[in-house]
């Protein structure tokens, strides 16, 4: 989420005066106003549930900081939150320990996609087509988003291979459960190329997610793709009228894992169990609107934040996951087709 | 005169030349020592960082330490049909020794810049093959993942084997090697960098013309100006470094959106009837990159016409030149120097824009620097990365020297 | 019109004025002849080269005009003048040899490839530069860059030449040379030339008229030996060659002569200029060179006399300055020819000085 959310911080936000000589638990997000979220719901009162003492850091992700961090034996940190495809890659080095789901509720009181034997997930969002509600009535899908004929209008895209694929074919017609096994195949990118050929003369493209919201309130474009959070933030601070089709949006999901031969295990199961808790969970959508992957964790909400909510089932029902593994196999290969292509 | 004569034709005559040399020396060791520091700065914060990072343009250590077999073994292989068991053989060694380490996925992700899904291959064989097995290792390979029984799985391998590679320089220029080791053209739907590299001179060399033409003005007209009006104007000039980059091209975001500044004036003008999309286009991106780069266009341009006296333009009119002609034949040879400076500052930075592009310009409006942060940042390929920034740097360099032949640098005044 | 035919150059009525509250140049009107060297002399801010300037055409006269060979040039732009410059920074062309420097009023008129090579080499003949062709300017010394400037100036043929304060940068030897190499092309070409400067010998030396500037108005306009024989005010006086002043009143008018009382009942006879009638201050301006020294009284030597105590004697081997002091503490300047000074001459000695009455010049004082 780092890449599409939050800049992190820059320094360690070090809240403990001093660290014990065997040292207190050490957990590392992405900074910003987010882990600020996060120390609300989370970390201080876990603390002062348990007694136990933490330190916070923050990092900016890519799995060479925790490769080096266990391979150089200097690791400090305990509990890293991490996007999906440093689980998938650090879980298959054994970076991270695996996770004794008894320990923290069991693999059932989880969304099933949340959980991982190496990390369980803590946060879930989307990227979602987001339009001005103030300027076009009704609820556009992705086969109105690709109809210029009807709906004329600019459309905006982060600039890049990953989404955009997926979101092609589903304005071509292909069910959600198909996507990735039709892009799996020579065919399936080539259709998939087709349709952003159709739609290219009208593409805006974004490079930072900050930048979505900002063209859609400008008028640039009528609809666009968009983290969900950012559409949700314009909507509660700038008074934004935005709205969000869920509907053939894609997720993906943040974790906690463990670092390999944490001498703080303990303490690291202990918040898991804490920060498991539906209750919890819940408090976290007023203040950031990511999902808490725990059952039960919109249960209480308001109609307003359950709207709002990535793991309302109602708007999680109608999402496609994210594909890591396919992305990154073919990331390397279809990104040059993509820089090919839209240099065209 | 006599007797210097004489001290020059003995023996005194040498040992004064070595003096002399000696004197000489010690002046340039004492300069050396001076710069010392400077060199020691630059060499170690600039140099040798920017070589370290080049060099991972045409380096290639990620595979070998960790299939060291299976390379050794593919030395001799031509590439035209699958390699015989021993490779077979020495790849289920290296795959079940790198698994236990732990170093299979950096090769893993290096191989899969190469061939798509090669990362998988590698990762899940070296998994199915953990276990003892029966048989030749060449069925249970292809068992385990059946792309070991295409070429071009193996002739990534062979590409691989490092230390030293072409690979990432010869993908910088939209060419492969094959398996047997010809050199050949991507597909064409792969093919990008030619254009960029063409895209990103173009760019550079029209915000470049660009700037000359607005700056040349503005430049003469400071340098003509009286001393108060010159300095009111210098300061205008120097303003937008004030902020930073990147303020300046988010407010060029603001000034050209559909709804900003630029839309309302030119619909108020009547000049078009509805807004129209100045932004996320070539013409956004040549707009800003101009005004960022117009202080550095206008500021040697201003040095050397300040230093031409005006006194010259009365007297070639004088002498019966039309103003005209006063300022093509006398002005503007004049400022040959300002121009060539002011280019060769506006085209080499303009050659760099990242920022500008990405924030302002459309898909086909990308300049090589984003490809160097899009590999760097975005799919982590440090070699394609490298080797970009290693051949816009030579192109960087080539046309540096064309400069330096063509003008000279000894024309070059700033000051 | 016969009168007319001789005159090149007409200022009539011309005011120059560049913030509309100061003059810089009030009310002229000068005629030029043809073939005349007339120079405009006159201190810095005097309007001299102001003058040229409209001439050339760099600036316009906010009132009166300008007449060159009868007909006005207020509309004329400076390239269509045919006028040469010379400009005191000699303003050649850096990034062009000598010969393309002297080439460049040729080839700006379309002249010949060929006619051009003649006309730069005739040139640079005549300036005495003949092999420097090839040269860069910044490889030329000053007097060298001026004599290009001149050669320059002069390959298109103008009739008129305008040089402003060309010699300025030049030593004291060099521009003696120069003043009279300039002097002979002046009369060998023919050409009308004007010339400004602050520098009154040099003014002497090159001119056939001079014109003293002063606060944007021509005090004097008179040939060399006329301004320096019988300057009609005493900023004239003043200006043109070294003078001595003594102040008295006007005590008594004839024709053309005044008597100016000083103090102790002396009376000097002087040439009346523009002194007042009787009673009013005046000043009696006259020569170093015109005084004589004799030892002894005062009074023996007439009227025209008086005493003076020697303060300094200093020898410049042709001739002896002295320094004396007047009743009243005046001091004047005395030059004597060395052969003629007497010897005895020393500080604190008593001596008389005189001098021909039709030798001093009364003036009203002012300025």
């Amino acid at each position: 989420m780092r890449r599409f959310l939050l800049a992190a911080a820059g320094a360690a936000f070090v809240l403990a005066a001093a660290p014990a000589s065997s040292r207190d638990l050490t957990i590392v997000s992405w900074g910003g106003a987010y882990q600020d979220a996060q120390r609300e719901v989370y970390f201080r009162p876990f603390s002062q549930a348990t007694g136990i003492r933490f330190v916070e850091d923050s990092w900016d992700g890519g799995i060479g900081v925790l490769r080096t961090r266990i391979q150089s034996g200097n690791n400090t940190w305990d509990l890293v939150q991490v996007e999906s495809e440093e689980l998938l890659l650090g879980c298959e080095e054994g970076l991270f320990e695996k996770l004794d789901y008894s320990r923290i509720g069991g693999r059932d009181h989880y969304l099933p996609e949340a959980v991982h034997d190496c990390g369980i997930g803590t946060i879930l969002y989307n990227f979602v087509l987001a339009w001005d509600k103030d300027k076009f009535q009704g609820t556009p899908t992705w086969a109105d988003f690709w109809n210029v004929e009807r709906y004329p209008g600019k459309r905006g895209l982060r600039r890049g291979v990953k989404l955009n694929l997926e979101y092609a074919l589903l304005a071509d017609g292909v069910p959600a459960n198909q996507v990735y096994d039709t892009l799996r195949t020579e065919a399936g990118v080539e259709r998939a190329f087709r349709m952003l050929d159709r739609l290219k003369p009208h593409i805006v493209w974004w490079q930072s997610s900050a930048q979505a919201p900002q063209i859609l309130g400008a008028g640039e474009v009528l609809m666009t793709s968009s983290p969900n959070g950012r559409i949700t933030n314009a909507n509660r601070t700038e008074r934004r009228n935005f709205g969000i089709q869920w509907t053939g949006s894609l997720y993906t999901i943040d974790s906690w894992v463990i670092m390999k031969g944490s001498p703080n295990v303990e303490s690291a199961y202990r918040f898991l169990s804490f920060a498991s808790n539906p209750a919890v969970q819940a408090k976290l959508i007023p203040l950031i609107p990511y999902g808490g992957p725990a059952k039960g964790a919109n249960e209480g909400l308001s109609p307003a934040l359950l709207a709002e909510s990535p793991t309302n089932p109602a708007n999680l029902s109608v999402s496609l996951m994210i594909d890591d593994q396919f992305w990154l196999d073919n990331l390397d290969k279809l990104s040059q087709r993509f820089n090919a292509w839209v240099a065209r | 005169m006599a007797h210097v004569a004489a001290i020059e034709t003995g023996k005194a005559a040498a040992a004064l030349a070595r003096r002399a040399r000696r004197a000489g020396y010690g002046q340039k060791v004492s300069a050396a020592l001076l710069v010392l520091p400077l060199l020691l700065f630059v060499l170690v914060a600039f140099a040798a960082p920017i070589g370290a990072m080049l060099k991972r343009g045409v380096e290639d250590r990620e595979v070998a330490p960790v299939l060291p077999r299976t390379i050794g073994a593919l030395s001799g292989w031509s590439g035209t049909a699958l390699p015989d068991e021993p490779v077979f053989a020495a790849l289920v060694e290296d795959l079940r020794e790198a698994r236990a380490a732990g170093t299979l996925p950096s090769a893993a992700s290096r191989l899969n810049h190469d061939q798509a899904g090669l990362r998988t291959t590698l990762i899940g064989s070296a998994r199915r093959l953990a276990a003892p097995f029966e048989g030749p290792a060449r069925e249970a390979v292809l068992r385990a993942d059946p792309a070991w029984g295409q070429l071009e799985t193996w002739g990534a391998l062979a590409r691989a084997r490092g230390p030293w590679t072409d690979f990432f320089l010869l993908a910088a220029l939209d060419l492969k090697r094959d398996a047997a080791g010809t050199i050949r053209a991507v597909a064409e739907e792969q093919a990008v960098f030619r254009t960029v590299f063409g895209r990103t001179f173009w760019i550079a060399a029209m915000v470049t013309a660009i700037t000359l033409v607005l700056a040349y003005p503005l430049a003469a007209l400071i340098a003509l100006s009286r001393p108060a009006v010159a300095s009111a104007l210098l300061f205008a000039v120097l303003l937008p470094f004030w902020t930073s980059l990147l303020v300046r091209t988010a407010a060029w975001m603001v000034l050209l959106a559909r709804e900003g500044v630029a839309n309302h004036a030119l619909v108020a003008l009547g000049l078009f009837g509805a807004p129209q999309q100045l932004l996320f286009n070539r013409f956004a991106v040549v707009v800003a990159m101009v005004h960022i780069l117009l202080p550095f266009m206008v500021l040697p341009l201003y040095a050397v016409m300040r230093q031409i006296p005006p006194i010259h333009l009365r007297a070639a009119s004088s002498l019966g030149a039309h103003p005209v002609s006063a300022f093509r034949r006398v002005w503007l040879p004049q400022t040959l120097p300002g121009i060539g400076a002011g280019c060769l500052m506006v085209f080499i930075q303009a050659l760099g824009f990242y920022i500008t592009p990405a924030l302002l310009g459309g898909g086909a409006d990308q300049m090589l620097p984003y490809f160097i942060g899009f590999y760097a940042n975005q799919t982590v390929n440090w070699g394609m990365a490298a080797s970009l920034s290693l051949l816009l740097l030579a192109a960087t360099l080539l046309i540096v020297g064309l400069y330096g032949q063509l003008v000279g640098f000894g024309a070059v005044r700033t000051s | 019109m016969r009168g007319q035919d001789d005159t090149l150059v007409r200022f009539r009525g011309v005011e120059k004025s560049y913030d509309g509250q100061r003059y810089a140049v009030r009310h002229l009107d000068l005629d030029i002849a043809r073939g005349e060297f007339l120079t405009l002399l006159g201190p810095s801010g005097s309007g001299k080269t102001t003058t040229l300037m409209m001439l050339a055409g760099f600036e316009q006269p906010t009132a009166g005009e300008i007449l060159l060979d009868g007909r006005p040039i207020a509309r004329l732009p400076p390239h269509k003048r045919g006028i040469g410059v010379v400009f005191q920074s000699y303003a050649l062309f850096p990034h062009m040899s000598v010969a393309e420097n002297v080439a460049f009023p040729l080839s700006v008129r379309g002249v010949a490839r060929s006619e051009q090579a003649r006309r730069v080499e005739r040139a640079l003949d005549m300036v005495r530069l003949p092999d420097l062709g090839a040269r860069r300017p910044s490889q030329l010394s000053g007097g060298q860059q001026q004599r290009v400037a001149l050669a320059r100036a002069l390959v298109f043929e103008p009739p008129l030449v305008l040089l402003d304060e060309p010699l300025g940068a030049l030593d004291k030897q060099l521009r003696e040379e120069m003043q009279l190499e300039i002097r002979h092309i002046h009369e060998r070409l023919g050409v009308t030339m004007v010339y400004v400067t602050h520098d009154q010998a040099e003014a002497l030396t090159m001119s056939d008229r001079i014109a003293v500037f002063r606060d944007g108005a021509i005090r004097q306009l008179d040939t060399p030996q006329a301004l320096y024989e019988r300057p009609t005010d005493a900023f004239v006086a003043g200006f043109v060659g070294e003078n001595n002043r003594i102040a008295g009143t006007v005590a008594e008018r004839d024709e053309d002569m005044t008597a100016i009382a000083l103090g102790g009942g002396r009376r000097l006879w002087a040439r009346q200029a523009d002194a007042g009638g009787p009673g009013s201050p005046a000043l009696l301006s006259v020569r170093p060179e015109r005084i004589a020294v004799a030892a002894g009284s005062a009074d023996d030597l007439g009227e025209n006399a008086l005493p003076a105590t020697v303060a300094e004697v200093i020898y410049l081997g042709d001739h002896v300055r002295l320094r004396l002091a007047l009743e009243g503490g005046v001091e004047i300047t005395a030059k004597r020819p060395a052969a003629a000074a007497m010897a005895g001459l020393a500080p604190g000695a008593q001596v008389a000085v005189a001098w021909q009455p039709e030798h001093a010049v009364a003036f009203a004082p002012g300025d």
